[in-house]
C-alpha cells in the first residue's frame, strides 16, 4: 500500500479529513522549503503538496505565479524540489509528499529517469496540471513501475463518462477542481461542489480532495462535509509573502502559515 | 499498374488525438478538455459543410478582400541578381496581415457556438486587431492580452484595438511577451469556458487548434499555387515564409507538401544571432517539450524552464513554434533557417525603396532569407515569398534603431 493509501486509511479510521497545503519548492528561498514542510505538518498537515517552479504556470492565479517566480530567481528546478523532498524524509517518514507542477520539466529529466529519482527522494506521487488522460499513458507507466501514485484532476466541466475515464486509471487520491479558473480564485460553490463530488463517488472509491479557491477555516469547513480532504495553497502562499513583504522575518512568516493551517485544522476537525 | 495508390501523408496529420507524429496533443488542465472536444466536433462537422464554407468564402473574398495577389518584384530580384522573386501579398489583406484569414473563420466558428465573448493573444498586434476588428463586426465583447513590452512597441496597434472595441489586458508576468500574453488567455479561457472562445492567432496550442488554424491559413497556399500556374506556367522552386509560431508559412507551405519538386523554407528570428542565445529560432536550436497545450520544438533549459527571447520583431518573439512544423522539420520536408535582427531590417530598407511595398518585420525576415537563397539560384527558377504583413505598425520601431525620435 502506498503512503498515501495509508494515510487516508487511517485518517478514515479516525473519521478525519486530510489537510493539504501547497507551497512552491524554493518559495520564498530554496533554504527555508524543507524547515516550512516540517512546520506544516506541526500544524496539522496530512500530506504535502509540494509545488515545482515552472516558468509558465497556465494554471495558476497571481499568488502562485509570483511565488513561481520568485522560487525561479533562486534557479529552483525540479531535481532541488526532489533534493527536498529527501531532506524532508530525513526528520518525516511518514508523511506523503506528492510533487506537482506541470508537464516539461518532467518531460525534460525524461519521464523513467524522474520516476526512479522521484521515488528513491522519498515522493510518493505526482499531479501534472496540463497531463490530462489522454496524454498520461508514458508517465503513468514508469510511475506504475517505481509505485508512485498519479494524481488527476477532474473540472466542473468534466463530464460523467469521463469521470469513470479518469477514476479507472488513477491512483492515490482524486483532486477534484472546485471551481471553473485558476488557483486562488474567489468565486467557490460550496453546494454545487457537494453535488459534484457524489457523482464522483458513484465511480470510485478513491479519496476525494477539493482544491482551488480554498481560503481559510469556513471555506474549507464548507467543502470538507463532501470531500476526503482539503487543499490551501493560494491563501498559504499569499501569507507567507505578505508577511515577509511587510518586513516579517522567515520565522515570523513561517509561524503565519501555521496559525493559518492551524485554523483551517479545527475548521475541518470541528464538523 | 497497381490501383493501391499511396495517400498523401500530408492530409493524414493530425491524427485523431491531435498528433504530428509525436508532437501536437492536448496538453491542457482538465476544465479545458471538455471545451476543445466540443470545439474540435464542431469544426470537423463544419468544415465538411458547404453552407459554412460558402459563408467562409465570402467573407474572405468580400470582407477581406481575396484572393490577394500574387506580385513578381521584378527591381528587387534584379538586385539581389539570381532566381525570380514573387510576393504573395497578404500585406494587402484587410487589416493588413495574413491573420485575418484565421481570425474570420474562428469568429464563425464562435457564431456557430453561440459565444458573445471572444479572447486572444497577440505579440506584435496583428492578430489582437484581427480579432478586434472581426469582433466588431460580429458584435461581439473582445478581450485581447499583449506583454507589456509589446504594447511598448507597437503602441499604435494598441490604439487601433481599443477604437475597434476591444479591451486590451497588459500582461505583466514572466518575459511581458507573446508567451505570456498565451499564459494569461489561457488562464482567462479556464475562467470563463462557458461563455467565451478562446481565438488562438497562431497554429499551435492544443488539438484542435493547429489544425483548424492550418485550415484556415491554407487559403494562401491555394492561392498561390493557382497563381503560379497561371502567371508562370508551373509550380515555383521555392516558398520561402517566416516562422514565429508559424500560421503563415504552414498556410503557404501546406498546399504543396505534397510537390516534392517545390522546395520550402521557414525562417526563424535569428534575432542577435543564434550563436548568442538571443534570438526566438527554437526549431534552429530548441529541443523537445511541453508548452501552452503541445508537444513541439522549444526554447528551453536544461531544467525545462521556457527561455527568453529576442526578436527586433515582436509576432516572432516566441520559444515555441506549431507542432506540424516540428514534424515537417523531422521528417525532411521543410528546412529551417534563420535570419537576423540586422539582415531583417536591411530587407525591410530594400522592398521598401525597391518595390514601393513596406513589410513587416515578421516577414522582413522570409524576405532576407529569400534573397540569400535567390542570389544562389539561375534566373529561370520561382521563389515566392510570403509577404505576410504589411510594416506600418513598425515605423517606429524602425525610426528609433535609425535614432529617429518623433
Amino acid at each position: 500500500m502506498s503512503r498515501i493509501a495509508e494515510r487516508f486509511e487511517a485518517l478514515a479510521a479516525k473519521g478525519r479529513k486530510a489537510l493539504i497545503p501547497y507551497i512552491v519548492a524554493g518559495d520564498p528561498e530554496p533554504g527555508a522549503t524543507v524547515n516550512l514542510m516540517h512546520a506544516l505538518v506541526a500544524a496539522g498537515a496530512d500530506i504535502i503538496e509540494l509545488g515545482v517552479p515552472f516558468s509558465d504556470p497556465m494554471a495558476e492565479g497571481p499568488v502562485i505565479q509570483l511565488a513561481h517566480e520568485r522560487a525561479l530567481e533562486h534557479g529552483t528546478s525540479l531535481s532541488d524540489a526532489m533534493a527536498m523532498v529527501s531532506e524532508f524524509r530525513q526528520q518525516d517518514a511518514d508523511t506523503p509528499v506528492l510533487l506537482m507542477g506541470y508537464a516539461n520539466p518532467v518531460e525534460r529529466m525524461g519521464y523513467a529517469n524522474f520516476a526512479d529519482r522521484a521515488s528513491a527522494a522519498g515522493v510518493d506521487a505526482l499531479l501534472t496540471v496540463d497531463l490530462p488522460p489522454e496524454e498520461v499513458a508514458a508517465v503513468n507507466k514508469e510511475l506504475q513501475r517505481v509505485g508512485m501514485d498519479n494524481i488527476f484532476l477532474i473540472a466542473p466541466t468534466t463530464p460523467g463518462e469521463r469521470i469513470q475515464q479518469i477514476a479507472d486509471s488513477a491512483s492515490g487520491f482524486l483532486y477534484y477542481v472546485s471551481l471553473k479558473g485558476v488557483t486562488g480564485a474567489g468565486h467557490l460553490d460550496s453546494a454545487e461542489v457537494a453535488g459534484r463530488l457524489a457523482e464522483i463517488r458513484a465511480c470510485t472509491n478513491l479519496p476525494l480532495a477539493v482544491g482551488f479557491g480554498i481560503k481559510d477555516a469556513d471555506s474549507a469547513r464548507a467543502v470538507a462535509g463532501a470531500a476526503d480532504a482539503v487543499v490551501v495553497g493560494s491563501a498559504l502562499v499569499d501569507a507567507i509573502a505578505g508577511q515577509l513583504a511587510a518586513g516579517a522575518d522567515l520565522e515570523q512568516a513561517k509561524q503565519q502559515a501555521q496559525d493559518l493551517l492551524g485554523a483551517i485544522r479545527s475548521g475541518i476537525d470541528s464538523l | 499498374m497497381t490501383t493501391n495508390m499511396a495517400k498523401n501523408p500530408y492530409q493524414q496529420v493530425p491524427d485523431a488525438e491531435g498528433r504530428f507524429g509525436v508532437y501536437g496533443g492536448k496538453f491542457v488542465a482538465e476544465t479545458l478538455m471538455s471545451a476543445l472536444a466540443d470545439l474540435e466536433a464542431l469544426y470537423r462537422r463544419l468544415w465538411a459543410d458547404d453552407a459554412f464554407r460558402a459563408e467562409l468564402d465570402a467573407d474572405l473574398k468580400h470582407y477581406v478582400g481575396r484572393p490577394s495577389p500574387l506580385y513578381e518584384a521584378r527591381r528587387w530580384s534584379e538586385t539581389v541578381g539570381g532566381a525570380r522573386l514573387f510576393l504573395k501579398r497578404e500585406d494587402l489583406n484587410h487589416t493588413g496581415a495574413h491573420k485575418v484569414n484565421n481570425t474570420v473563420g474562428q469568429a464563425l466558428l464562435a457564431k456557430y457556438m453561440g459565444k458573445q465573448r471572444v479572447i486572444a493573444e497577440t505579440g506584435a498586434g496583428q492578430h489582437g486587431v484581427a480579432t478586434a476588428t472581426i469582433a466588431a463586426r460580429l458584435g461581439l465583447e473582445c478581450h485581447v492580452f499583449m506583454g507589456e513590452e509589446d504594447i511598448r512597441r507597437q503602441a499604435l496597434n494598441v490604439y487601433r484595438m481599443k477604437l475597434l472595441g476591444a479591451e486590451v489586458i497588459p500582461v505583466t508576468s514572466g518575459s511581458r511577451t507573446l508567451k505570456d500574453a498565451m499564459n494569461e488567455a489561457m488562464r482567462d479561457w479556464v475562467t470563463h469556458v462557458d461563455d467565451t472562445f478562446y481565438i488562438i492567432g497562431t497554429a499551435a496550442g492544443p488539438h484542435p487548434y493547429p489544425m483548424l488554424v492550418r485550415d484556415f491559413q491554407s487559403i494562401i497556399g491555394r492561392e498561390t499555387r493557382e497563381q503560379c500556374l497561371e502567371q508562370a506556367g508551373r509550380l515555383p522552386d521555392a516558398l520561402v515564409a517566416c516562422v514565429g509560431g508559424g500560421s503563415n508559412a504552414i498556410g503557404l507551405f501546406h498546399p504543396f507538401l505534397a510537390d516534392t519538386e517545390v522546395a520550402m523554407y521557414g525562417v526563424e528570428a535569428g534575432g542577435l544571432g543564434v550563436e548568442t542565445g538571443k534570438h526566438a529560432a527554437p526549431l534552429s536550436v530548441g529541443t523537445p517539450g511541453v508548452l501552452h497545450g503541445n508537444r513541439t520544438y522549444l526554447m528551453q533549459d536544461e531544467d525545462g524552464q521556457i527561455q527568453h527571447t529576442h526578436s527586433v520583431s515582436a509576432g516572432l518573439d516566441y520559444p515555441g513554434v506549431g507542432p506540424e512544423h516540428a514534424w515537417l522539420k523531422d521528417i525532411g520536408r521543410v528546412n529551417y533557417v534563420s535570419a537576423d535582427d540586422d539582415e531583417s531590417l536591411a530587407a525591410f530598407h530594400a522592398l521598401t525603396r525597391l518595390e514601393g511595398i513596406m513589410p513587416a518585420l515578421e516577414s522582413s525576415h522570409a524576405l532576407a532569407y529569400a534573397a540569400r537563397l535567390a542570389a544562389d539560384m539561375s534566373p529561370d527558377k520561382i521563389v515566392v515569398v510570403n509577404l505576410s504583413g504589411r510594416g506600418d505598425k513598425d515605423i517606429h520601431t524602425v525610426a528609433e534603431i535609425d535614432g529617429i525620435e518623433f
